[in-house]
This record gives structure tokens, sequence and C-alpha cells, in this order.
């Protein structure tokens, strides 16, 4: 419980502190890049690395290559609908989460 | 160039901040409890989940409409092209992490921790930020060629 408190305050402050760097950061389209900053990874890799030791820290790591790249899928789907068809962008954001599941399991089943 | 505007942070209100610090918790969180339940192959995954993604373009959809609602215009489509060049920068962003993630996997194993992770860091934002400049050069030199 408490491992899952900590995360739960580091998570949260990491994750403000990258969201606060892209309300700062101009043009808008710099400031993006910290909506994919590494903030999750950032605030869990010490207590993976405490509790599980290297080997299995990097074994996440190698996973969170795939999840990346299902990320950059997602955010170019998400840029592309927005612009071609102006929807609601929180609706669109949801709407395309599924595209991150496909891509990210379906590179794990290819790339076991 | 890129520049800052600290000014900026006064615009956003209270509850947005607490919600992205309660988003990102709970994201944080969960990343734990999938590798707990399925093992590190699937829960690694998750530390690259777009969970931020949609409250931030959401709340800056509505930071464009406030804008424009303030001028006495309707600030609509102007929000979500917003979220969308946001996204755009997003996609950059992701292109870093993979940079991120690939340094973490092959450093961790074999050198001192602390090392390995400031240096992921510095790899992340100078990959992002240089295709960033790649790709504003690139639509600059379109954008000429178009007039």
């Amino acid at each position: 419980m408490t491992e899952m408190i900590i995360r739960f305050l580091v998570g949260g402050v990491v994750v403000s502190c990258f969201a606060m760097l892209g309300e700062v950061f101009r043009p808008k389209s710099f400031a993006g890049v910290f909506g994919a900053a590494p903030s999750i990874g950032l605030a869990t890799i010490g207590i993976t690395i405490v509790k599980h030791g290297h080997a299995y820290a990097a074994l996440e790591a190698r996973s969170m290559i795939f999840g990346a790249i299902a990320f950059f899928i997602y955010a170019c789907a998400c840029s592309f609908t927005l612009m071609q068809y102006r929807w609601q962008s929180l609706g669109t954001a949801i709407t395309l989460i599924p595209l991150w599941f496909v891509v990210s399991f379906a590179l794990i089943y290819l790339i076991p | 160039m890129i520049s800052t505007q600290w000014a900026s942070l006064k615009d956003i209100k209270l509850h947005e901040y607490l919600l992205r610090f309660l988003f990102g918790g709970l994201c944080t969180v969960g990343a734990g409890l999938i590798a707990q339940r399925f093992g590190p192959v699937v829960g690694g995954l998750f530390l690259a989940f777009p969970a931020i993604f949609p409250a931030g373009a959401s709340l800056l959809e509505a930071h464009e409409k406030r804008k424009m609602a303030k001028a006495g215009l309707d600030g609509t489509n102007q929000g979500r092209e917003a979220a969308s060049v946001d996204a755009a920068g997003a996609s950059i962003g992701s292109l870093g992490l993979v940079a991120f993630s690939f340094i973490l996997w092959r450093g961790l194993p074999i050198h001192n921790a602390s090392l390995v992770v400031g240096t992921a860091s510095v790899v992340w934002l100078l990959v992002s930020v240089a295709i960033w400049y790649v790709r504003k050069s690139r639509w600059l030199r379109g954008r000429s060629v178009e007039k």
C-alpha cells in the first residue's frame, strides 16, 4: 500500500511538472512534445529498480519502446483527425485510444 | 524559435492543476498494478500509455475557446486546431520516448542507474528538439514553395 501511495504522489508531481513545462514553452507545436514526456517512466523506474532490480526494469524499458511507437501512431492519428474533421478533442483522443492498444500489443506479439 | 512564456501558468486554474496531478498519480499506480499482475513485458507498455494526453488536449481546447470568447468570437475551430498541433508535437515527443526507452533497455543492466536515467532524459529532450527543428524547417520550406 505504501508503495502505491509513493507511486501516486511521485507520478502526480512528475506528470504535473511536465504539463507545466508544456504550458510555458512556445510555439505550441514544440510545447506538445511534453505531452509525450517520459513522465510515468521517470516516476516508476526508481521504485522498480529498488524493488525488482536492474534486469526487470530493463525488460520494462524494452516494452516501453513498443508503447512509445504505438504512442507515435496514436498521436499522428489524433493530429490528423482533429485537423481534418475538427471533432471535439477529448472525444477524438479517447476514441482513438484502442489504436494504441492494437499497435502496442501487436508489436509485443510480433517481436517477442 | 523556441521561447518561454511563464505568465501563461497564471491562466491555468487550480482544478486543472489538480486534474493533471490526479491523472498522473492514477496512471503511475495503474502502470505499477498492471506490471504486478501481468509482468514486466506487458507492464512496460503502459509506461508509454497516452493517458494524460486526452485531458491535456481537452484543456488546451478549452483554453483556446476561452481566449476567443473574451474577444467575442467562437473559438471551437481554433481550439481543435490547437489540440491538433499539440498532438503533432506529442508525436515528436513519442519518438524521443523511443530513444529514452532504448537507452534504459540497453544501459540499465550494465551501468549505474542514475547515470542511465539521466542520460536517457537528456537524449529524450535532444531527440525531440532535433526532430521538431527538422520538421519545422521542412514545413517552412514547403510554405515558401507554395508562395
